[in-house]
C-alpha cells in the first residue's frame, strides 16, 4: 500500500512537471482508474493496464507507459488494431487521469520470484 | 398405441416388400427368440398344485393383450446389430418421438451396451460431447435427435466438428410417409429431406430405405468420417423402417465388413521438391495446426523438426508439437523464415498475413508477414473435401509446392526425404540453426514468465495466475487440458509444458462458442477410460448456451474439473461494440456494466458454482481473491479424483 501511495505521488508529480498546466496538474490516479474502465481501455489492457497477447498484441502499458505527449499522440490518432478515442469521447483531462493511474500501478514481482512461475 | 400399423400384411412401402431377410447375424436370430419370449408362447407354466401368482392370474382372468405388435422383428434391432460391429461405445443423445424404434431396440434388445445411451439436454451437448470424446480417445461416437428440431439444435455443434475435422455420426429420426404418419406434432417434426440442414458441412449423408441399405449407409458413414480429412456424416432415419419388422423373402440382409481407408499420402514427386526446399532453406519454419492425429504424429514432428533444426509454430488444432523442445517458437518465426511448410494449416493466409481491423472502409489493413521471396509448402487434407457455401477454408494462398494429402501419414516418407538430401557439408549450418534456436527459446520463455507475473495479485483475478494456480494443483497427475473456452491468453499453451497428445485438444474448430462445455464432458468421459485426470477452462458465456450438460456429467460420472473463466461478459463482443463506438467518434453506452449494453453478464452476477450443485456437481466460488484459488482448486481436485465433477467460478479478468 505504501509503495503504491509514493507511487500515485510520483505519477502525479511526473504528469505537473511534463504539461505544467493547472488541468493536468491536476490529474489523479484514482479518477484515472474509474476512466480507464469507463472508457473501455480495461477490455483489452486488463484493468491494471498487463496487456494480453490476445487483445493488445501483448502490449503492457504499466507501471511505465509512454511519455504523456507520445501516449496521447498515440490513443487521439492511432491507425492500428486499437482504435483512436477523439476528445469527443474521452476529454483531456481524462486522458491525463488515465495515463497517472497507469503510472501508478504498482511495479510486477520477478517471476523468480514467484513459485508458481519459477519452477 | 401403435403409432402406426406396421404389421407385414400392410405394405406401406412396396419397395421393402420384396425385400427378404433371413438372419445372418446371430444377433437376429437372437432377436426373434426375444419376440417369441416377449409374447409368451412358450412360457413355462407353474406346477398347478401352486397357488396362482398375480401373473398367472391376469393372464388368465383378462383379456389378453398383444405383446408383440409387429409381428416378428424389428427392424431397429438389425440396425443395433449393424451398430454394434463398430464397436461404438457411448451414443449421447436428446431422446425424441422420431427415432423411438431404434431407441427402444438399443437399450432393449441391445442391452443399452456398445453404445451406451447418455442422457443429454440438448442436441448441441450430445454432438459437443462427441466432439470432445473423438479428441481425447480417436474412436467415433454416434448421436442420435429428430430430425428437424433436434438437428437444428445440433447444427452449430455439427459444424465445429466439421471444421475442427472431427469425425461424429449423427443419425436424425424422420417419419417420409406422409399418408401414414401421425398427424399434429410429428407431420411438424417431418421433412421431405432432414440431411439438406447440414448438407453443407457434413462430409456424407444417406437416407436409407431398407434395412440393408441402412446396413450399408451406415458402414459408409462411418467409413467416410474416419477417413481423414475426418468429418461429420448424416444419416436420415425413416420411422417407419425402424419400427417395420424384418420380412423375410428369401433375400438375406447382412452387415458390411468395415475396412479403415489408408490416409492419403503426399505425392513422391511433390514430397522430394519439398524436401529439396527445406534442406536448401537457411531458415525453414515448420507450422501446423492439425497435423498431428495422434501421439505418432507428435513423435513424426519431431524427426522433422530435429533433422531440419527448424523452428515448429503449433496453431493449436492440436497439440502438435511439444512445448518444451527447443524448436517450439512463436508466431513470429515465420517472419524470416525463407521456406515455411505449413502442415493441415486451417487458414494459411492468416499465418503469413496480418489483418488489422482499423475501421477503414471496412477492410482493414492486410500486410504480408513474410519475405517476399518465401517459399511456401502445403499439405492438407483438407483440400480433398472441400464445399463451396461455408467459407471455412478461408482466403486463398497462393503456395509454390501444394499436397492434397494427409499430413501425418505423408511425414515418414518427408523425413526420409529430407533426410537423404542433407548434404554432409550443410549438418554444420544446421546445427548452428539448432543453437541459435535454443537462445531464442531460453530467452522468449524468461519473457513469458515475466509477463505472466503482471497483475498477479489483481483482482478480479488474471488469467495467467488462473491458469498458473490450476497448474500447481494438477501438475503430478496424468493431466489432459481437454478445452479451453473464452480466451485466457494462450497462458496454458505458453505456459504449460504439453508434450503429450492429450495434453491438449484443440480449440472448437468452427469458433462456434458453446463448444467448450459439451466436448470437456465428452472428452472427459474419454479420459475416465483411459485413466487420465481432465481439466477444462469454463468460460461464463460459454457455459451459459446448453448448461444442462453439467446434468449429463453427473448422472454418468464423468469426472472433470472445471475452471471457470468467469469474466462476465462477452469479450469479444464487447470489444467490437467499443472499437465501432470509437471509429464513429461516439462513447460506448454502457448502461450500468462494464461493457456496451447487451455484451456484459453481469447485474445479476451468475452464481455458476450452485447451478453447477443443483446439477449434482461438487461447486465453489465466487473465487475473486487471488489467495484462495490455488486452496479452492485442491478441493476440487480431490473431489475430481474420487470419480465426481467439479466446477471453481473464479471472477477473472477480461483476457
Amino acid at each position: 500500500m505504501c509503495d503504491q501511495i509514493i507511487r500515485l505521488a510520483l505519477a502525479a508529480l511526473v504528469i505537473g512537471v511534463s504539461f505544467g498546466s493547472d488541468s493536468v496538474f491536476a490529474a489523479s490516479a484514482e479518477k484515472g482508474k474509474a476512466a480507464f474502465l469507463k472508457y473501455g481501455c480495461w477490455q483489452c489492457h486488463g484493468t491494471q493496464g498487463q496487456g494480453s497477447v490476445a487483445t493488445s498484441n501483448g502490449k503492457v502499458l504499466a507501471p511505465d507507459p509512454l511519455p504523456y505527449e507520445a501516449f496521447s499522440a498515440f490513443v487521439r490518432s492511432t491507425d492500428g488494431a486499437m482504435p483512436p478515442y477523439s476528445v469527443n469521447v474521452l476529454p483531456d483531462a481524462e486522458l491525463a487521469d488515465i495515463h497517472a493511474y497507469l503510472a501508478s500501478v504498482p511495479k510486477a514481482a520477478e517471476y523468480k520470484n514467484i513459485p508458481l512461475l519459477s519452477r | 398405441m401403435a403409432r402406426k400399423n406396421s404389421r407385414p400384411k400392410v405394405d406401406r412401402r412396396k419397395f421393402l416388400t420384396g425385400a427378404a431377410v433371413a438372419a445372418t447375424a446371430t444377433a437376429v436370430k437372437s432377436s426373434a427368440v426375444n419376440a417369441t419370449g416377449a409374447a409368451g408362447a412358450t412360457a413355462a407354466r407353474m406346477p398347478s398344485a401352486l397357488p396362482p401368482n398375480a401373473q398367472t392370474i391376469a393372464a388368465e382372468t383378462t383379456t389378453p393383450q398383444e405383446l408383440s405388435r409387429i409381428g416378428g422383428v424389428a427392424g431397429s434391432d438389425f440396425m443395433v446389430d449393424v451398430i454394434k460391429s463398430l464397436d461404438i461405445k457411448y451414443l449421447p443423445a436428446n431422446c425424441a418421438s422420431s427415432y423411438r424404434g431404434i431407441h427402444e431396440s438399443l437399450i432393449n434388445y441391445g442391452g443399452n451396451k456398445m453404445p451406451e445411451f447418455l442422457t443429454c439436454m440438448h442436441e448441441e451437448s450430445a454432438i459437443g460431447m462427441a466432439h470432445g470424446y473423438f479428441k481425447a480417445s480417436g474412436k467415433p461416437l454416434m448421436s442420435l435427435c429428430h430430425g428437424t428440431v433436434g438437428l437444428q439444435h445440433a447444427t452449430m455443434a455439427i459444424y465445429n466438428a466439421w471444421c475442427d475435422r472431427v469425425p461424429v455420426i449423427i443419425m436424425g429420426g424422420n417419419d417420409l410417409d406422409a399418408a401414414h404418419r401421425p398427424p399434429g406434432v410429428p407431420t411438424f417434426h417431418s421433412a421431405q429431406d432432414i440431411n439438406a440442414l447440414v448438407r453443407d458441412f457434413t462430409k456424407w449423408d444417406d437416407t436409407p430405405v431398407s434395412l440393408q441399405h441402412f446396413a450399408q449407409s451406415f458402414v459408409r458413414a462411418y467409413k467416410i468420417a474416419l477417413t481423414p480429412p475426418y468429418g461429420p456424416v448424416m444419416i436420415s432415419l425413416d420411422a417407419g423402417l425402424q419400427q417395420e419388422p424384418i420380412r423375410r423373402n428369401g433375400e438375406e440382409v447382412y452387415i458390411p465388413r468395415y475396412t479403415p481407408t489408408s490416409p492419403p499420402q503426399g505425392d513422391t514427386g511433390a514430397v522430394k521438391e519439398a524436401a529439396r526446399l527445406l534442406v536448401k532453406a537457411q531458415n525453414p519454419v515448420i507450422v501446423v495446426d492439425r497435423a498431428a492425429r495422434t501421439e505418432n504424429g507428435v513423435r513424426l514432428l519431431v524427426q522433422l523438426a530435429e533433422a531440419l533444426q527448424a523452428r515448429v509454430v503449433d496453431m493449436g488444432g492440436r497439440m502438435n508439437f511439444p512445448k518444451t523442445h527447443y524448436l517450439s517458437a512463436p508466431i513470429s518465426a515465420v517472419n524470416n523464415a525463407d521456406v515455411i511448410i505449413g502442415m493441415e494449416l486451417s487458414d494459411f493466409w492468416g499465418v503469413v498475413n496480418s489483418y488489422i481491423d482499423n475501421g477503414e472502409h471496412g477492410i482493414g489493413i492486410n500486410r504480408s508477414k513474410i519475405k517476399p521471396d518465401t517459399k511456401l509448402i502445403s499439405i492438407s487434407s483438407v483440400e480433398l473435401n472441400t464445399k463451396a457455401n461455408y467459407q471455412d477454408f478461408q482466403r486463398f494462398q497462393s503456395v509454390d509446392v501444394a499436397m492434397a494429402a494427409d499430413a501425418e501419414v505423408t511425414l515418414p516418407a518427408l523425413i526420409e526425404a529430407v533426410q537423404s538430401a542433407i548434404p554432409n557439408d550443410s549438418k554444420a549450418a544446421i546445427e548452428r540453426r539448432g543453437e541459435a534456436a535454443k537462445k531464442a527459446r531460453t530467452e522468449g520463455r524468461a519473457r513469458t514468465l515475466q509477463l505472466a507475473a503482471l497483475a498477479w495479485d489483481a483482482s478480479p483475478i488474471s488469467t495467467a495466475r488462473l491458469v498458473m494456480e490450476t497448474w500447481g494443483q494438477i501438475k503430478d497427475l496424468n493431466w489432459s487440458l481437454v478445452a479451453s473456452s473464452g480466451n485466457v491468453s494462450n497462458w496454458p499453451n505458453r505456459l504449460w509444458p504439453m508434450e503429450k497428445y492429450h495434453h491438449w485438444l484443440g480449440g472448437p474448430g468452427g469458433y462456434g462458442v458453446g463448444y467448450g462445455a459439451p466436448a470437456s464432458v465428452g472428452a472427459a468421459l474419454a479420459n475416465r477410460d483411459l485413466g487420465r485426470f481432465s481439466v477444462s477452462i469454463q468460460s461464463d458465456g460459454d457455459l451459459m448456451y446448453a448448461p444442462g450438460v453439467l446434468w449429463t456429467a453427473a448422472k454418468h460420472k464423468i469426472p472433470l474439473l472445471a475452471v471457470m473463466h468467469n469474466n462476465r461478459g462477452y469479450h469479444q463482443e464487447l470489444m467490437h461494440v467499443q472499437r465501432l463506438s470509437n471509429f464513429r467518434n461516439r462513447v460506448a453506452n454502457l448502461g450500468n456494466d462494464l461493457g456496451p449494453i447487451g455484451t456484459s453478464i453481469m447485474n445479476p452476477d451468475i452464481e455458476y458454482h450452485k447451478f453447477a450443485e443443483s446439477m449434482g456437481w461438487w461447486a465453489k466460488g465466487p473465487i475473486k481473491d487471488p489467495a484462495e484459488l490455488g486452496p479452492a482448486i485442491r478441493e476440487a481436485v480431490a473431489v475430481v479424483q474420487s470419480g465426481q465433477p467439479a466446477l471453481v467460478n473464479v471472477w477473472t479478468q477480461p483476457r
